[in-house]
């Protein structure tokens, strides 16, 4: 049972990353538009793309 | 003269010389419209940020202070294909916005904590099976208490604060039997450690927070979204006024930036955006909005004019004799409020769960305890056994039993084309049996429309198209309308007459049967005693066309449908009794009342719920604000007024009257599936508290009862949604 002297620091670590993870994420507004986020994944360029007059090639 | 269009109270000054605007775009449908004006702002240089958010419609900018003219923003917004109107962030706004962080924070933190002692407790219960030692259950025990008291001290934030205004204000509410539960647990689960007990509760603690945080969350969203489109709705009304800054020197500034004794310029087909007194000019105002009366009145140098009436046919100037805050306004505005407060006394379907609910299960726990003292238990065994019948009854299902099904139903509105603007406006709609609806504007479309069009030959029509484009004047707009025009001659305007211009050698006119050289028009249109006539003269023909508010095209098709669902249907307008028979008369409705005031209606609405009805009001004018809060529910519509969309549960878009009943049809499913709900929480606790009563409650079965049960009423929300998705239809 010595494993428990590492294995509970550990997973108390890993929990408070994850924690720690979300409420960045909650503070960068990453949850202000999900909709718009949804489109975005599967948009072929990053944010500062090409304008509509040079979008198609 | 010359004029500019000031947007320095939409402008906000960052650190670092970067300014900021947010402006509601009218007409971002997807992704691609994301891409189209984030590329094309991005594009002007000095442009640091172009950010649109798809969730509310709304693009934010930000350049270097002083490099950009925010009037080009909304002009290359414009280039692209969109109307943009500078949206101005209000104290309210900003406010859900904060709400919804917190709630979130406090979520991801009790969430992250239950998973966390969930780990530790699923370890104690397999070592409690096998081969624990008693020292290695305390360690864990107290590992779980290092994580769920600071956990729950702020996460449970939201539910004691609530709690604590409940008991102060000596009220009841689901607060304070989750607060009281949520604190004996983790108080007992301490205690219960300290003496090296079998069993503690912080993992219950913890995960009811969680599953009621997620709760409060959704109701939040929905709030959140709602709000956001009432605050588009707001800065697409593009409350501005045309202030003079210098003897001829002009400005387009935002109301709210206007002071009283300024001089403001208000155009033909302009509407009025303040109180005040003509100083020069003479013109016609249209005050249907206002008043529900369509007939115009006159009004010239000296005349009071009101904020929301529409000026008609000549250019006025008004000196501002109170700002924001008018008479008229205030009048209606002091009805109002008086009209919300009554409002307040409905209660809502969770509160009143809560309130059988608070003293049923305290009393069951306080029944348990003596029961288990008078059949010879220790009172620690019995003070244990009583708490564990808090925990298992406290309210986690009850808590999403009633936000999950709103979130749904609020999705289903909206792609219904009804806007929720409160989350227990789905109750009360859902119990209406008597629908009032206002003329002008609901059931009649709000813009006026030729109703002769085709007496004109096709080219005659066109060309009288586009000289109405020359003019602001709202039957010229209905003519234009129907001719589809795009291309406008360059005609003269003679104010309060019309337009004329010379095309190919030949004279045209629109305006004013006089004007057009046509004498005793009026009496064509005896058969229909609302339309404005005006008149097109193109050389030595002339032509009458006949303008009138259109009812909308779907009404009588939803009346009757109302009416075969055992509606009562009436019309109470403010306008004239012929108007509004012949409304009657065309719709089907037999129980109409004309000419009625903001007060006459709610004395009507009174009657109704004397009589034991729940009644519905549709409306859209500013005098129709006051009944459309003292109604049960309330339906206005997205061209309303302000304040009238403001004291509506609901604001419905587009051209037809459709979303009526679908809104009704919803929220009656909707109630439907709250029910289900509260009685499969209820069905719940039947089975579980036995449990409990007997002392068989044991952390495991807490868990598995509370998640499983939480998952059953979420599940069943979800049923709201329609069985077809049409989502992308809009």
């Amino acid at each position: 049972m010595e494993v428990l002297i590492y294995l509970v620091p550990l997973a108390l670590a890993l929990g408070l990353l994850g924690l720690g993870g979300f409420l960045w994420s909650l503070k960068t507004g990453q949850y202000d538009d999900l909709e718009g986020a949804a489109w975005r994944a599967v948009m072929d360029d990053d944010a500062q793309g090409p304008g509509p007059e040079e979008g198609r090639k | 003269m010359a004029e500019i269009r000031d947007l320095s109270h939409f402008v906000h000054h960052l650190d670092g010389g970067l300014a900021r605007m947010e402006l509601a775009v009218d007409g971002i449908v997807c992704g691609a419209c994301m891409r189209v004006i984030e590329g094309g702002l991005a594009a002007i240089p000095d442009i640091t940020l172009a950010r649109v958010n798809l969730s509310n419609r709304r693009v934010a900018v930000e350049w270097r202070d002083g490099k950009v003219d925010p009037v080009r923003l909304i002009d290359r917004l414009s280039e692209l294909g969109y109307r943009a109107y500078p949206y101005d962030a209000s104290r309210a706004a900003a406010d859900v916005e904060q709400e919804t962080r917190k709630l979130l924070r406090c979520l991801g933190v009790a969430a992250f904590a239950a998973m966390n002692i969930m780990l530790l407790s699923v370890a104690v219960w397999s070592g409690n099976a096998s081969d624990i030692s008693p020292e290695q259950r305390d360690f864990f025990h107290w590992l779980s208490a290092l994580i769920a008291l600071p956990a729950a001290a702020y996460a449970g934030r939201p539910f004691f604060h609530s709690a604590l205004r409940a008991v102060a204000t000596r009220r009841l509410n689901m607060d304070v039997p989750i607060s009281i539960g949520v604190l004996l647990a983790l108080g007992m689960s301490v205690i219960e450690t300290s003496q090296h007990a079998t069993h503690a509760y912080f993992d219950s603690a913890l995960m009811l927070l969680a599953f009621l945080l997620a709760g409060r969350t959704l109701e939040q969203a929905m709030r959140r979204r709602t709000r956001a489109v009432a605050g588009n709705l707001a800065a697409l009304r593009a409350e501005t006024a045309t202030r003079f800054i210098g003897p001829d020197e002009l400005a387009v500034v935002p109301v709210a930036s206007i002071r009283p004794g300024d001089i403001v310029l208000v155009r033909p087909g302009e509407r009025i955006a303040v109180d005040g007194v003509v100083t020069e000019g003479r013109s016609e105002v249209d005050q249907s909005l206002v008043t529900g009366e369509t007939l115009p009145i006159s009004a010239s140098k000296g005349s009071m004019v009101y904020a929301g009436t529409l000026n008609l046919s000549g250019t006025l100037r008004v000196k501002v004799s109170v700002a924001e805050r008018g008479t008229l306004l205030d009048e209606v505005t002091r009805i109002l409020d008086h009209a919300l407060e009554a409002r307040t006394h409905y209660v809502r379907l969770a509160d009143r769960a809560a309130r059988l609910y608070a003293p049923l299960v305290h009393a069951t726990a306080f029944t348990t305890m003596i029961g288990w003292i008078a059949f010879g238990a220790t009172l620690h065994d019995a003070i244990i056994t009583a708490i564990a019948v808090l925990i298992i009854t406290c309210p986690c299902a009850l808590g999403l039993a009633v936000p999950a099904v709103q979130v749904v139903a609020s999705g289903s509105l909206f792609r219904a084309g009804v806007l929720l603007n409160s989350g227990e406006g789905i109750e009360r709609l859902a119990g209406v049996d008597t629908i009032l609806f206002d003329k002008t504007g609901t059931l009649t479309l709000p813009e006026p429309e030729v109703i002769n069009a085709a007496d004109l030959p096709a080219d005659r029509l066109v060309l009288a198209g586009r000289l109405a484009l020359a003019s602001r004047h709202p039957l010229a707009a209905a003519v234009a309308r129907a001719a589809r025009a795009k291309a406008p001659l360059a005609a003269v305007e003679e104010p309060g007459q019309g337009v004329r211009c010379e095309c190919e050698g030949v004279e045209l006119r629109l305006g004013r049967p006089s004007f057009c050289g046509v004498e005793c028009a009026a009496q064509s249109f005896d058969a229909d005693p609302e339309a404005s006539a005006i008149a097109f003269a193109y050389g030595g023909e002339r032509y009458v066309l006949a303008v009138r508010q259109r009812l909308r095209g779907d009404a009588a098709e939803v009346i009757a449908k109302l009416k075969r669902g055992g509606f009562r249907i009436e019309i109470l307008s403010g306008d004239r009794a012929s108007a509004v028979a012949h409304a009657a008369h065309m719709l089907g409705v037999e129980h109409w009342h004309a000419g009625m005031t903001p007060a006459d209606k709610i004395v009507r609405i009174a009657a109704l719920q004397s009589q034991g009805r729940n009644v519905l009001m549709v409306g859209d004018g500013l005098n129709d604000a006051p009944s459309l809060a003292a109604a049960d529910a309330s339906l206005s519509v997205a061209t309303a007024a302000h304040l009238a969309q403001a004291a509506a549960d609901a604001i419905f878009l587009g051209d037809r009257l459709t979303p009526v009943t679908a809104a009704i049809a919803i929220a009656r499913r909707a109630r439907q599936l709250m029910r289900e709900n509260l009685l499969l929480a209820i069905a719940y606790n039947a089975v579980a508290v036995p449990i409990a009563i007997f002392g068989f409650a044991s952390p495991l079965v807490a868990a598995l009862a509370m998640s499983s049960s939480s998952i059953l009423v979420t599940v069943n929300a979800l049923r709201a949604k329609p069985r077809e998705p049409d989502r992308w239809k809009s």
